[in-house]
């Protein structure tokens, strides 16, 4: 069924009978030519890529438990392409570009909403670093533009300017920058795969891969054996776990990233607004909450709860900025699990075993990228050859020394 | 978390820094270590759901390495021991 304001009117005068569910619920089938592990953003992202674009006619998503209840719900919705390196640029561009004609692929409110973001400057140091960075993003095709302080003023005037420690001295923005409606993206990418015949298996856990003379030919679940061709793996937050059935260790650690929402408010936060020297953003989402989130707590884990230190920081970040809100309470927080790589960029590449790919590592950035990490994941699983723009996210960049380090920190996960 | 100190008693963990596994201590050989050795020393990782063994320092503290046992799935923290107890533990 193809939703549009037509089939709305239709449905209102037909006492809403006529919607259906947005997608079936299939037995597996005893074989597929490529199946899909991890139905969040990613796994059902590269589902529909694979049916769409690269016209595959087998496809299955086995998802552990429902899909979209992992991190495409934990997040805190922003998308952006405001990188800095060549390897992560071009990718993250080509990821917001997909974002900019998602709902017109897919046929679903997404509720993209280019509302812009704003990088803010504490320091000349800090300037020199974004005028950088602004150059490189204007450099592949993306826009940035520096704002100086009465420029962040008249758009934001209520943040704390005056700051002794932090004083506001401008700010990078990004206007195509924004937020979407994170659960929107898993059910409109769901349903537009689902149309084109993917299988996709809730409740269905990977519990092994079947792996002979070096060759992946399925995978053992809760729901029995699925022989494939091609397994690609898109479980980040859990790609430790899964890859240990396949006797890998992974160049990534586990870590907690918690989020927040505030209670709602009137109207106030126009765009997103990142406060990098303390660790803090924030949007607004339509219902009103404030959205925020900070630091990882920063030690390895799997729980989807944080603890209370960082809640402190993060509030302590906010009320730094945005002084306002110190009244405002707190609704929901919660954690998720994120894959934090060692140069903080994502894995999309073949593994050493045949017929086995792998897509993780995605740090706390792996929302944004959702469109075109399902996009490149869905070219190296239909071609076998790296998508253009994803050909530096590859496993041995840590054995050749070509990391994708963007804040330089090195080898230690928990400061990306 | 209360990362119970072997020598200050119970501590909270917001006065430590976390560095990682505590196969970190596990350094190869210069002398016999080949690229893979360190490749996989300085980069892969176990990542385990379930206990973890894991470096953490007292930086508002002592400023001792300890090597804390925890529940990555739970944060239920099992047994902490000195980092230095260990290293010499297994040298013997």
């Amino acid at each position: 069924m193809r939703y549009s304001g037509f089939r709305i009117i239709k449905e209102a005068l037909t006492g809403h009978r006529g919607w259906g569910p947005a997608w079936r619920e299939p037995e597996p089938k005893a074989h597929y030519d490529i199946i899909v592990i991890g139905g969040g953003g990613h796994g059902l992202a590269t589902a529909h890529y694979l049916a769409s674009v690269y016209q595959q006619k087998s496809v299955a998503v086995l998802e552990k438990g429902w899909i979209g209840g992992g991190n495409v719900g934990r997040n805190t919705t922003i998308i952006r392409s405001n990188y800095l390196l060549d390897g992560n640029e071009p990718f993250y561009e080509f990821s917001l570009k997909l974002w900019e004609g998602l709902e017109q692929d897919l046929n679903y409110n997404a509720m993209v909403s280019q509302r812009g973001i704003i990088n803010l400057i504490h320091s000349d140091a800090q300037r020199d670093a974004f005028t950088r960075r602004g150059n490189a993003m204007i450099l592949n095709g993306a826009d940035a533009e520096l704002l100086d302080e009465a420029a962040v003023r008249r758009e934001y005037p209520y943040l704390n300017f005056r700051d002794a420690r932090f004083p506001i001295k401008g700010g990078l923005a990004q206007r195509r920058g924004g937020t979407v409606r994170h659960d929107a993206v898993a059910w409109g990418f769901a349903r537009a795969a689902d149309s084109r015949g993917v299988d996709i298996i809730q409740n269905c856990e990977v519990t092994g891969f079947r792996i002979q003379d070096g060759t992946c030919t399925g995978v053992e679940t809760s729901r029995g054996f699925i022989g494939a061709t091609k397994v690609g793996c898109a479980v980040a937050g859990s790609s430790g776990r899964l890859m240990a059935h396949a006797d890998m260790r992974l160049p990534i650690e586990s870590h907690v990233l918690q989020a927040f929402v505030s209670e709602g408010l009137k109207p106030i936060l126009p765009g997103v607004i990142t406060f990098g020297a303390g660790h803090f953003y924030v949007s607004q989402s339509d219902k009103g909450g404030l959205v925020f989130g900070g630091d990882i707590d920063g030690y390895n884990s799997y729980a989807q709860r944080g603890n209370l230190p960082v809640v402190e920081d993060v509030c302590e970040g906010g009320m730094a900025i945005m002084p306002m809100i110190g009244r405002a309470r707190l609704l929901r927080m919660w954690g998720g699990i994120m894959d934090m790589s060692m140069d903080g960029s994502p894995i999309i590449d073949r593994t050493h075993i045949d017929g086995l790919y792998f897509n993780g590592g995605w740090c706390y950035g792996g929302f944004k990228a959702t469109p075109a990490s399902g996009y490149t994941f869905a070219h190296l699983l239909a071609t076998d050859t790296p998508h253009h723009v994803a050909t530096a996210y590859r496993f041995d960049r840590f054995r050749t020394g070509h990391m994708i380090d963007e804040k330089g920190v090195g080898n230690q996960p928990n400061l990306h | 978390m209360i990362i119970h100190h072997p020598l200050l008693g119970p501590r909270d963990a917001s006065e430590f820094v976390y560095l990682g596994a505590a196969t970190l201590l596990d350094r190869p050989d210069p002398q016999t270590a080949t690229p893979d050795d360190w490749h996989a020393y300085a980069y892969l990782r176990d990542n385990p759901a379930g206990p973890h063994r894991e470096l953490w320092f007292h930086e508002g503290g002592d400023r001792s390495w300890l090597v804390v046992t925890r529940d990555t799935t739970t944060h239920e923290i099992t047994d902490v021991a000195l980092a230095r107890d260990v290293a010499l533990e297994r040298r013997k």
